[in-house]
C-alpha cells in the first residue's frame, strides 16, 4: 500500500494508560523539533492510572502548526481497543500500524514492537522501539535519534541508555523499512524553526510566571491544573520559589493572599471544582484589595464532570465568582507565546491594580505541546508596585484611580492593616455608611483603570471582513486553521487574550461585521454573553462543542461553512 | 505611658462590658512589651468572631480575614518573611469549628507562629449557639434540647498531631496567661495557647467561677517533653490543667520550604535573576 504524506502528517498513538504513550511522545517530540520540523501533540485520556483507552495526536509539519485535527493519517495502535475508541477519526484512508497479531485490523502494517523490544533486552523497551519506528517513518536521522536517546536515558545509568539505544536503532530501522515499503512521509524541515522552543501550555504559563517574579506557589492537586503546580515545583529549587501543597483549596487561596500581604508574588493553580472552594477567598482579595493570580485550568463540569477532558465552561464562574462587587481581570492565552506573555503580565497587573487576576486555560491548552519561537522580552524585569511605608501609613487611602500605595508589613515604619470588613482608610473596620459607598467606588475605579490598560482583542485576517469569528483561549489555533481551510477573503478571526474588563475596542470590531459567529467549547456561549453585555452587539450565530474534546479543524470548518 | 502596641486615643471596642477579651488584650499588650518586640515586625492575623476582632484593637500590622481562615494566612505571612513575629488569634468556633481542617494541617505544617484561641465554649458574635468546645447539656437557641455532642479537645488533638507547643491558660489569671503568651511567641514552631474565658452574655454555664473551680495549674515539676504523659494530661477534664502541657522541637514550615537555605532575606527583598530566566526559557529549545 503506497502512500505519500507531503509536508504534513497527523499521527496518533493509541493504547491503554500505562502502555507508554507519553514515553513515546516524550522521545518523538524533541527529535521532531530538533530536526527543524514543526510539531504539535495533544493528549486525550481517561481518568484512570492503568487500562482504558487513551490517545495522543502528533502533527508533524513543514509549517507551524497549532490546530487539533480530527482526522488521523497514521495510527500507531498499541491495543485492540484503540480502534473502536477512536471511531470516526479513523477512515479507510487511515494507515494503521501496530502488532498485527495483537490488533488484528484488516490491511494494517505489522510493526513488531514486542519483538524489537525483546531483541533490545525486554518488554520495558517497547516504547522506545515504537518511538524509534516513528522516527524511522518520519526519516529523522538515525544518529541524531541515537544520540538523543543516550542523553535522555543517561540519568538512568549506562545499561538503560544502551538498551534503549538498541531499541531505538531496531525501531528506527523497521520504521525506515516501512517507509521504503511504500509509506513515504516527506516533511521538509523549516530553517526558521531551528531555535524554536518546545513547550506545553503549562510550561508556557509556568515560564511566564517565573519571568513575572512568582516566588510563592500553592495548590491542591486537581486535573488538569496540577501540571502547572508541578512545573513550578520543578523550577522551585533553582529559583527559590516556595511551593506548598495545602490541605484544601480554601486554605490555598488564603495562603496565597497571606503571601501577597507579606510581599511575595503568589500563584494558585486549580480547576473548576477547586476554584469553587476558593470563591470566599476571592471575595477576601476583593475586600482586602489583595493581589492574587489564579490559574483556572478548565475541565468539563458540573461537579466532577469529566476530570481529564477539556471545556471552556468556567468563564462565567471566573467572571461572577465571589460575593459582593469588586473588580477583577480575566486573561486567557490562545497560544504558547500568549501563555508566557499573560503568565508574566498577570503578576504585574495583580500587583499594580491590587485585585485578582485569572489566567484561564483548559486541559487541551495545558497538555498540548508545540514548538514556537523563543518568547519575547525575556530580560524585562517584573514591575514592582510595593512601597516603603512611613509613620501614619494608611493602606486604603482614597485616590483618584482607586489605587492606594500598597505597603507590606516589615518594610518601613508604617502599620499595614488589611481587612475583610468594610473599613476606613487606615484599614480599621468601619460602619460609616457614607464611607462604605466611597470605598466601593474606590475599588470600582481600580477596575476602570485596569480596563484602560486592557490588551485589545487580536484580529487574524483581513481588516475589511464581512464575517467575524469570535473566540477565546485555546480554540484560537484550530479556528485559524479552519478559517484558512475555508479560504474566504471576507472572513476574519477575533481572539480575546484579555477577556475582562472587556476591552473598549471590542464593540467596534463587532459592529464592523455583517455576520458574527461565536466559537466556543461550552454549551452556553459564555463569551457571546459577555460581549453582548459589554458592547450591546448580539452574536447571532454560534458553533459550540461540549463533548469534552477540543474542536478539530475539519469539523469546525464544516460547521462554520454551514453558517456562511 | 501607653505601650507602643496600644493606641493613645480611646477605642470604640465592640466587646461586651465584662468580657474576658479585655483582660486578654491587656495581657497580650504586656507580653509584647516585655518581649521587647519591634512593633513594625509584629503581625496579627485573625478570622471572624468576637475574639478575632483583637487585631483591630492593637496598634500593629494585621490581616483580619475570613472566618476560620487565619491559619493559612498566618503560615504564609511567616513563610514569606521570617523576620516577622506572627500571631494568629481567634475564638473556639473560628479556629476549631470553621477552621478545623486548617487547625490540624497548620499543626502538621508547623509554621513558627503563636496561636491564641479564646475558648469560651460558646458562639458570641452570632449570639449564643454551641461551640465545638461547648459542654454537653448546654441549652442554646439552636441546641434547644441541649448539646449532646462530644466536645472537641483541642489540646489532645494538637498533641496527637505532635504539635510543637501546647498550652492552656485562663483570662482570669493574667500573670499565668502572660507567661504562656511569652513562651508561645518565643517558641520556634506553632505554639497553641487555648485560653479559657467566660462569656458574660451568652454562657451562663461556664462562668468565671466555673472556670476557676474547674482548672488548676500544672505542678512545677511537670515535664512537658513526655508526649504520652502530656496526652493523658490533656484528657483530664473538670478540673482542666493549665500550663504548658507539651513541647517539642520540630522542623518549621519556613525551614521545610527550603527558600531560606541559601538566602536569609525575606522574599520581598529579592529580585528574580532575569539572565537565569532567559537561560531557563532557552533551555527548552
Amino acid at each position: 500500500m503506497a502512500r505519500l504524506f507531503k509536508d504534513e502528517v497527523t499521527l496518533a498513538i493509541a493504547g491503554q494508560a500505562g502502555q507508554g504513550i507519553q514515553s513515546i511522545e516524550a522521545i518523538v517530540g524533541p527529535l521532531v523539533k530538533r530536526s527543524g520540523r514543526h510539531y504539535l501533540s495533544a493528549s486525550e485520556f481517561m481518568s484512570r492510572v492503568r487500562g482504558g483507552a487513551n490517545s495522543t495526536e502528533i502533527r508533524v509539519s513543514s509549517r507551524p502548526v497549532s490546530a487539533y485535527r480530527e482526522g488521523i493519517d497514521l495510527l500507531v495502535a498499541l491495543h485492540a481497543e484503540a480502534l473502536p475508541r477512536l471511531g470516526k477519526r479513523i477512515s479507510p484512508a487511515t494507515l494503521v500500524v501496530g502488532e498485527a497479531e495483537k490488533i488484528g485490523y484488516p490491511g494494517m502494517i505489522d510493526a513488531p514492537f514486542s519483538k524489537l523490544a525483546a531483541e533490545a533486552g525486554g518488554a520495558l523497551y517497547a516504547s522506545t522501539a515504537a518511538a524509534g519506528y516513528l522516527c524511522g517513518l518520519l526519516s529523522l536521522k538515525a544518529e541524531d535519534c541515537l544520540a538523543y536517546i543516550r542523553e535522555f536515558f543517561a540519568r538512568k545509568g549506562p545499561e538503560a541508555a544502551e538498551r534503549n539505544a538498541a531499541a531505538m536503532r531496531l525501531g528506527h530501522a523497521a520504521g525506515a523499512a516501512a517507509g521504503e515499503g511504500g509509506i513515504r512521509i516527506e516533511i521538509t524541515p523549516d530553517e526558521g524553526a531551528k531555535g524554536n522552543l518546545l513547550v506545553s501550555g503549562s510550561d508556557a504559563v509556568a515560564l511566564g510566571a517565573l519571568a513575572g517574579g512568582c516566588d510563592f506557589v500553592c495548590g491542591y492537586p486537581m486535573s488538569p491544573a496540577t501540571a502547572l503546580l508541578e512545573k513550578m515545583a520543578a523550577l522551585s529549587e533553582k529559583f527559590d520559589i516556595a511551593v506548598e501543597q495545602v490541605e484544601d483549596e480554601v486554605g490555598v487561596v488564603n495562603m496565597a493572599i497571606g503571601a501577597w500581604y507579606a510581599g511575595a508574588r503568589a500563584l494558585v493553580s486549580t480547576s473548576g471544582g477547586g476554584f469553587a472552594l476558593m470563591c470566599e477567598g476571592l471575595s477576601l482579595a476583593g475586600a482586602a484589595e489583595s493581589p492574587l493570580v489564579i490559574h483556572l485550568c478548565q475541565r468539563p463540569g458540573p461537579a466532577t464532570g469529566l476530570p481529564t477532558r477539556t471545556e471552556q465552561g468556567d468563564l462565567n464562574l471566573a467572571l461572577y465568582a465571589g460575593h459582593g462587587d469588586f473588580p477583577r481581570i480575566l486573561l486567557a492565552p490562545g497560544s504558547m507565546a500568549e501563555g508566557f506573555e499573560l503568565g508574566r503580565l498577570a503578576f504585574d497587573l495583580a500587583d499594580r491594580y491590587q485585585l485578582p487576576v485569572f489566567i484561564l486555560t483548559d486541559q487541551f491548552f495545558a497538555d498540548s505541546v508545540q514548538d514556537c519561537p523563543a518568547f519575547a522580552g525575556l530580560d524585562r524585569e517584573p514591575e514592582r508596585s510595593v512601597v516603603e511605608t512611613g509613620p501614619g501609613y494608611r493602606r486604603y487611602v482614597l485616590t483618584e484611580d482607586g489605587r492606594s500605595p500598597r505597603g507590606i508589613p516589615g518594610y518601613g515604619k508604617g502599620m499595614v492593616r488589611a481587612d475583610s470588613h468594610e473599613h476606613d482608610e487606615s484599614g480599621h473596620l468601619s460602619e460609616d455608611l457614607e464611607l462604605r459607598a466611597r470605598m466601593v467606588d474606590k475599588r470600582r475605579r481600580k477596575g476602570e483603570a485596569a480596563r484602560a490598560a486592557a490588551l485589545p482583542p487580536r484580529l487574524y485576517g483581513p481588516e475589511d471582513y464581512r464575517t467575524l469569528l469570535l473566540c477565546w483561549g485555546s480554540t484560537l489555533g484550530t479556528l485559524l486553521e479552519a478559517a484558512e481551510r475555508l479560504g474566504r477573503k471576507d472572513l476574519a478571526v477575533l481572539h480575546f487574550p484579555w477577556l475582562y474588563p472587556v476591552p473598549d475596542q471590542a464593540g467596534d470590531y463587532l459592529r464592523r461585521a455583517r455576520k458574527r459567529i461565536d466559537v466556543e467549547c461550552s454549551s452556553q456561549a459564555q463569551l457571546a454573553q459577555l460581549l453582548h453585555g459589554a458592547t450591546g452587539c448580539a452574536i447571532e450565530e454560534k458553533v459550540l462543542k461540549y463533548d469534552g474534546l477540543p474542536f478539530g479543524t475539519e469539523g469546525l470548518a464544516a460547521a462554520i461553512e454551514r453558517l456562511l | 505611658m501607653t505601650s507602643a502596641f496600644d493606641y493613645e486615643q480611646k477605642l470604640d471596642i465592640g466587646w461586651c462590658p465584662g468580657c474576658g477579651n479585655f483582660a486578654i488584650r491587656q495581657t497580650l499588650i504586656a507580653a509584647l512589651d516585655e518581649l521587647g518586640l519591634e512593633r513594625e515586625k509584629v503581625v496579627l492575623v485573625s478570622g471572624i468572631g468576637q475574639a478575632a476582632k483583637m487585631p483591630q484593637y492593637l496598634n500593629t500590622s494585621y490581616l483580619n480575614g475570613l472566618h476560620g481562615r487565619a491559619l493559612p494566612v498566618a503560615a504564609a505571612v511567616k513563610a514569606c518573611n521570617p523576620e516577622l513575629s506572627v500571631i494568629a488569634v481567634g475564638g473556639d468556633g473560628d479556629m476549631y469549628g470553621e477552621g478545623g481542617n486548617h487547625f490540624m494541617h497548620a499543626i502538621r505544617r508547623n509554621p513558627d507562629i503563636a496561636l491564641f484561641v479564646h475558648d469560651n465554649m460558646v458562639y458570641g458574635l452570632t449570639k449564643g449557639q454551641a461551640a465545638p468546645t461547648s459542654r454537653p447539656g448546654m441549652k442554646t437557641p439552636l441546641q434547644v434540647a441541649g448539646v449532646y455532642q462530644k466536645p472537641l479537645n483541642p489540646l489532645a488533638l494538637a498533641i496527637s498531631l505532635d504539635a510543637s507547643f501546647v498550652a492552656r491558660s485562663f483570662s482570669g489569671d493574667p500573670e499565668h496567661l502572660k507567661e504562656m503568651m511569652k513562651k508561645a511567641i518565643r517558641h520556634k514552631g506553632l505554639a497553641l495557647v487555648d485560653i479559657f474565658q467566660p462569656c458574660v452574655s451568652f454562657n451562663k454555664l461556664n462562668s468565671f467561677d466555673w472556670f476557676k473551680r474547674n482548672s488548676y495549674r500544672l505542678p512545677e515539676d511537670y515535664d512537658p517533653r513526655d508526649r504520652a504523659a502530656a496526652f493523658a494530661k490533656a484528657l483530664e477534664e473538670e478540673p482542666f490543667p493549665l500550663g504548658v502541657l507539651y513541647e517539642s522541637e520540630r522542623l518549621t514550615f519556613e525551614e521545610g520550604l527550603g527558600v531560606y537555605a541559601r538566602d536569609p532575606r525575606p522574599l520581598y527583598e529579592r529580585r528574580r535573576d532575569m539572565a537565569k530566566v532567559r537561560e531557563e526559557v532557552l533551555s527548552r529549545s
